[in-house]
């Protein structure tokens, strides 16, 4: 009952926080951070969603983010969108995503751990030379999207209220994923995905549902993402680093958790923003953030969630076995042998 | 509840090694048949074989009157057949509750599912850890669980793949007890076992399996007895004693 009244004051805290933000810190800059910060929040909860429920590590979502990028671009422009009515084409920036899913899912699907991953990077590849090359997405020069005629002084507010309104909603469904019997076979399968089979979960459509589900989400934040922006061009809509800034968010914070993406997130794309705009050079945020995953794949590869909650589960075992001897004697170890 | 598990003229060979020839093993409705056999006899693939995890080169596999041969785990579950692993095969990041509530349940849903696992997990006595991590749990306890999780969907057959290997004797006996309980209900079992007290005390039939044939099959007492059998198996004569 502790446990559950912290979680939801600390939703409550967090939720003022996020809400009071652009107002408190008013400088545009400020609110541009945070608009790409909640950004990668539902993007890094997308992504673990999938990712972090099934085991199958995809690198290969900026596919979606950059499918549902280029649709919004794309379709702002031909049907000659302007201002907020725009924001109405993010559902179907997640529809073109999630269907984009379904044949690459379909294919990649088929197998597992380190070939899926290389499928993944392999169909990253294949979409990032389509969006350069193709007259769709514009080529190499990209796709301009209309820009809203709104006060400059408040211009990120409505991106920034948005994101955090489709951040709310993924972690939302990512609560409820978890807590489903779709998500219990989800995490069956990334346990021992054979056995899972053997009881009767239909691995395949499983590990698609939540695919497609995932792809939805980061093709709606590609949409906010790129009308934020106002230019779709490949290198950028198609990024490898972002995904590798996705995995090492998710990595962070605790790989499969609902919070632990969140956390990466929060702490680390304000870091990279905030890195990219003071040095001169540009790549030495890069290269910290290698050096990040390395450490953290290396020391914390449960992430800061887990690795805190085990730490925090052993002092107060640790405690419980001073308070059951209190002359400080060694206390009796709880029976942990066979006996049922 | 009850049926009859058979396997008909199974083959199968891995490259040069031919792990299984022409074996036939009946596992009768409502009995409790052990499978026995020096380490590479072909226990565990037969058991794969009839459960769904590999395919046989040549050969059947009914269930009751039913063909089963060559069908996915999934299906031969369906149909009631449930088997636990050698080395067992838990979901460790889930709780042990959890790893009740993964196979699929026909008829029971949300609180009926749940009740039904807690039960089994009583049943098995291992039910005050229903909390806990399932890779938190003892070798015997993972033992149980794999137990509780494939007796979930209620199946007519279960395979149990050396229930008592690596346990300790207090837990084999609560084991067997259970298998008991479970047989007296109508269930039918196969077991692979090295435990020969456990496999004499506890099956109605035993077969023997030597270099992928088999070379015996008849009641525990025939078996015990039988020269082909303490000589492939066991390695002594019939005077050795």
């Amino acid at each position: 009952m502790n446990r559950r009244l912290l979680t939801v004051g600390a939703l409550l805290a967090l939720a003022v926080v996020v809400a009071v933000f652009p107002l408190v810190f008013t400088n545009p800059i400020a609110s541009q951070y945070g608009v790409i910060t909640l950004i990668f929040v539902i993007v890094a909860s997308a992504w673990n969603l999938f990712s972090g429920y099934s085991g199958y590590l995809s690198l290969g979502h900026a596919i979606f983010y950059g499918t549902g990028a280029y649709f919004l671009a794309v379709a702002a422009k031909d049907w000659n969108l302007t201002a907020g009515a725009i924001f109405w084409l993010l559902p179907l920036a997640g529809l073109a995503a999630a269907i984009i899913a379904v044949p690459l899912g379909l294919v990649a699907l088929r197998v597992r751990r380190h070939t899926f991953v290389v499928i993944t990077i392999a169909f990253f590849f294949i979409a990032q030379l389509s969006a350069s090359n193709l007259s769709v997405t514009g080529g190499s020069s990209g796709v301009l999207v209309p820009v809203p005629n709104w006060d400059p002084a408040t211009y990120n507010n409505p991106f920034y209220y948005l994101a955090a309104l489709l951040a709310a909603g993924t972690l939302a469904v990512s609560w409820l994923i978890r807590r489903s019997r779709f998500g219990l076979q989800l995490r069956a399968i990334r346990d021992d995905e054979d056995r899972a089979a053997g009881l009767g979960v239909r691995a395949m459509p499983v590990k698609l549902t939540a695919l497609v589900a995932s792809a939805f989400i980061t093709g709606m934040a590609g949409g906010l993402w790129v009308y934020f922006i106002g230019q779709a061009i490949p290198q950028f809509v198609f990024d490898p680093l972002f995904d590798l800034a996705v995995v090492l968010m998710a990595f962070f914070g605790g790989l499969g958790t609902i919070a632990g993406p969140v956390l990466g997130a929060l702490v680390l794309e304000p870091t990279q923003q905030y890195l990219t705009s003071t040095e001169t050079n540009g790549y030495q945020s890069q290269i910290l953030f290698g050096v990040l995953f390395l450490l953290v794949i290396l020391f914390l590869p449960r992430g800061v969630l887990p690795t805190g909650a085990e730490y925090l589960a052993r002092a107060r075992a640790r405690l419980a076995q001073r308070r059951a001897a209190p002359g400080g004697g060694p206390a009796s170890q709880p029976a942990t042998g066979d006996a049922a | 509840m009850s049926a009859t598990l058979r396997a008909e003229g199974v083959t199968r060979s891995f490259g040069g090694v031919q792990a299984l020839s022409d074996c036939t093993l009946t596992a009768a409705a409502g009995r409790i048949t052990g499978l026995i056999g020096p380490n590479g006899s072909g226990k565990t693939t037969l058991f794969n074989i009839m459960t769904g995890y590999e395919k046989a080169e040549g050969g059947q596999v009914y269930l009751d009157d039913s063909r089963i041969t060559g069908a996915p785990p999934r299906r031969v579950y369906a149909l009631g057949v449930g088997r636990t692993f050698q080395l067992t095969r838990i979901f460790p990041r889930l709780t042990v509750l959890e790893n009740m509530l993964v196979p699929a349940q026909k008829g029971r849903s949300g609180r009926a599912h749940r009740d039904h696992a807690m039960e089994l997990l009583g049943f098995t006595g291992i039910a005050a850890h229903a909390g806990a991590l399932a890779g938190t749990l003892s070798y015997g306890q993972r033992k149980l669980l794999e137990l509780s999780y494939v007796l979930v969907s209620d199946p007519a057959v279960v395979l149990l793949d050396e229930p008592a290997g690596g346990v300790n004797p207090s837990l084999i006996h609560h084991i067997a007890d259970r298998i008991r309980d479970l047989n007296k209900a109508g269930r039918t079992f196969l077991i692979v076992e090295h435990n020969m007290d456990f496999v004499m005390g506890l099956c109605d039939r035993v077969t023997v399996l030597d270099s992928g044939s088999v070379v015996a099959s008849g009641p525990p007492d025939e078996i015990r007895a039988n020269p082909r059998v303490l000589d492939a198996y066991l390695g002594t004569g019939p005077g050795d004693d």
